[in-house]
């Protein structure tokens, strides 16, 4: 018979589990209660029990390690906690979310209980077997995959359940401190630091992801170019409308040296296969060709419109709904005032 | 860094990004139409690792360099032609399946055991590089597998950067790890040794430097003839379907509307709750 360890942890604030956290323990509600099997939460956190209480009635047992060492994401103090938690809990499906922070330990992890990994799950399903989705190929190939060995860990990407937000009622739960032998530690996380930027382009949680592309920069129709323009208008629309700022290769790689032509484009607003696969519902590219390296980061984008001089991009071709054959400057112009003049 | 150092980069060979891919299943498998005969790259992340790795050696007098890599023979051979001209490395080449779907654990078993068998590499100063994710399985977990084989137990992914920390002779050095929101991770690290999964860091891709190729096919040609060959296991990995997805969408191009009427629809589009 299965049994599930959903492990969560703590925002860098240390004071709530993260939400990505809770909607890996929606996920594993959800599998609990199909395979009519129980629910153990883990917690890794300076002290887990402090935050407990957003997950405190999602399973009969809770499990949570303490010490200011888990304070920080680290790979040597995160591994043997969770190698800890998974110890005490001796699940034989160990979900948990694919955030930087477990994403770093948890293969270590299952290897060091005896274990096998899969990661970036899109979904669960299964109520013989578990069977879990995930992409191959930086998301051009979907595969549903089983195992039979356990413990089975499995990733699960963000925005794939809805986070779970806590049950009234006072069942009895089991609330059990863990210790964890901690390894000499070589590495200490001094802090966190931002693209040189006045103001924060990634916006996981925006409602629309905004990308611009190289023909931002590149000579237009009167025969110059005007990157400065370029810069106002994007920056002007994403102020406007709150949203995410992606980018294609060509346009980030310009500057070279890791320096873009656009000062608040860095390699990690790229969007395709060497860069992010974002999820929002709605995207809009501008100035970009819509070649099949950029678009497979758009997998998890549901509405996609384009902007683009030419009649022949790849958008046109089946891979965007809308396709505005247009210059972006003057539609861009254009939206960015009808949007300021909303609010 | 100005101490020796003694750097590993694993990395695999995947299908150039601009072919289309088509699962099929074969007596071993999923697996993709045609892949031994599509044009193949080193994967990309962990060329830039590969970049990376160059560049810090250079920094470092009396570094080494070795670049792991598990694929067909042959197939690797086609693709070092290219790789070797970039950057002056060892190839230790393991010869076996090529593609996304085998599983990773057993890869990883590979690769450890690939890296154990290396003569003169000093485990101690060990800096493993490779790509933090494959553009083939994309699982992110290998590297980290074989770091936990050979029990090192400083690792970062999502690296874009690894620099000295004051003169650089302890071999310490600050490590920036892509997370969430944008942002990096700073962490200051005692030194080697250590697993860094490489995104995208700050290198541009070398040019061709024939050279640098002649001298790198000396020792890549005997390599690969004696390379052993790695039977991968499934550890209990099953596939219930490997597919397509649906991606054809009904497309409106609009090419006569103006640039009013363009802003008007998209303002209110993108105001609408979907
Ligand atoms: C190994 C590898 C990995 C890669 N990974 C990625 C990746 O992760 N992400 C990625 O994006 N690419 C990636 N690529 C590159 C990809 O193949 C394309 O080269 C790239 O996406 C092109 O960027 P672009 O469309 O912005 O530029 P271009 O191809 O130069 O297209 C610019 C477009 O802008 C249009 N335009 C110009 N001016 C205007 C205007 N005023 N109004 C409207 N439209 C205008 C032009 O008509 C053109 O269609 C990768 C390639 C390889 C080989």
């Amino acid at each position: 018979m299965e049994s599930i360890l959903v492990l969560t942890h703590a925002d860098e604030s240390g004071s709530a589990i993260t939400r990505h956290s809770l909607e890996a323990v929606t996920a594993g509600k959800e599998l609990a209660a199909r395979l009519g099997v129980s629910l153990t939460i883990g917690i890794v956190a300076a002290d887990g029990n402090r935050i407990a209480s957003a997950v405190k009635h999602a399973g009969p047992r809770l499990l949570a390690v303490k010490g200011e060492a888990f304070a920080q994401a680290r790979f040597a103090s995160d591994a043997a906690a969770c190698e800890a938690l998974c110890r005490a809990a001796q699940a034989t499906i160990v979900v948990a979310p694919q955030s930087s922070r477990f994403a770093r330990v948890m293969a270590a992890v299952a290897h060091r209980v005896g274990g096998v990994i899969d990661t970036h799950i899109a979904a669960l399903a299964g109520a013989e077997c578990v069977e879990a989705t995930r992409w191959f190929y930086r998301q051009r190939i979907e595969a549903v995959v089983t195992r039979t060995a356990r413990p089975w860990f499995l990733l699960l990407d963000s925005g794939t359940h809805a986070p779970y937000s806590g049950e009234a009622g006072n069942a009895q739960v089991d609330e059990i401190a863990i210790a964890v032998e901690l390894p000499a530690l070589r590495t200490e996380v001094t802090g966190f630091r931002a693209p040189k930027q006045d103001e924060q382009t990634i916006r996981p949680d925006a409602k629309l992801l905004f990308v611009a592309g190289a023909g931002w920069t590149k000579k237009q129709p009167d025969g110059e170019v005007h990157v400065e323009e370029a810069g106002k208008l994007i920056l002007g629309f994403l102020r406007a409308s709150g949203a995410s700022l992606g980018s294609s290769k060509s346009l980030v790689d310009q500057g070279g040296e890791g320096q873009s032509v656009l000062p608040f484009l860095t390699h990690l607003n790229q969007v395709g296969q060497t860069g992010s696969t974002p999820r929002h519902p709605k995207g809009l590219s501008t100035c970009c060709h819509g070649e099949e390296p950029h678009v497979v980061g758009w997998r998890f984008i549901a509405e996609r419109r384009a902007i683009s001089l030419d009649p022949n991009c790849g958008w046109t071709r089946g891979k965007a709904d809308v396709v505005y054959i247009a210059d972006a400057f003057q539609v861009m112009a254009k939206v960015n005032a009808l949007l300021q003049a909303k609010s | 860094m100005s101490n020796p150092l003694q750097i590993v980069v694993c990395a695999g060979i995947v299908p150039d990004p601009l072919q289309t891919l088509e699962p099929t299943t074969g007596a071993t498998g999923p697996g993709i139409k045609n892949e031994l005969v599509l044009p193949a790259v080193l994967d990309p992340w962990a060329a830039c690792a590969l970049y990376e790795a160059a560049a810090l050696a250079a920094k470092n007098p009396g570094s080494k360099l070795w670049l792991v890599a598990l694929g067909p023979k042959a197939k690797l051979q086609q693709v070092m032609m290219t790789v070797a001209q970039k950057v002056a490395f060892e190839l230790v080449p393991v010869d076996g399946p090529i593609g996304g779907f085998p599983d990773a654990h057993a890869t990883a078993a590979a690769l450890a055991s690939a890296i154990e068998s290396i003569a003169g590499l000093d485990r101690a100063k060990l800096l493993l590089f490779g790509g933090w994710e494959s553009a083939s399985r994309g699982a992110g977990v290998t590297l980290q597998l074989i770091g936990e084989r050979l029990g090192i137990a400083d690792q970062f992914f999502g690296v874009d950067q690894i620099a000295q920390i004051g003169s650089g002779e302890d071999g310490s050095f600050e490590v920036l790890e892509r997370v969430e929101g944008g942002k990096h991770q700073v962490s200051a690290c005692l030194g080697a040794p250590a697993v860094l999964g490489w995104a995208t860091g700050n290198l541009p891709e070398p040019r061709n430097n024939p050279q640098i190729g002649m001298a790198n096919m000396r020792t890549i040609m005997p390599a690969l003839q004696k390379a052993p060959t790695a039977k991968l296991d499934a550890n209990s990995l099953q596939y219930i379907s490997v597919s397509l997805p649906k991606q054809q969408r009904e497309t409106r191009v609009e090419k006569n509307m103006t640039p009013e009427e363009i802003a008007a629809e998209l303002a209110a589009w993108i105001g609408k709750d979907s």
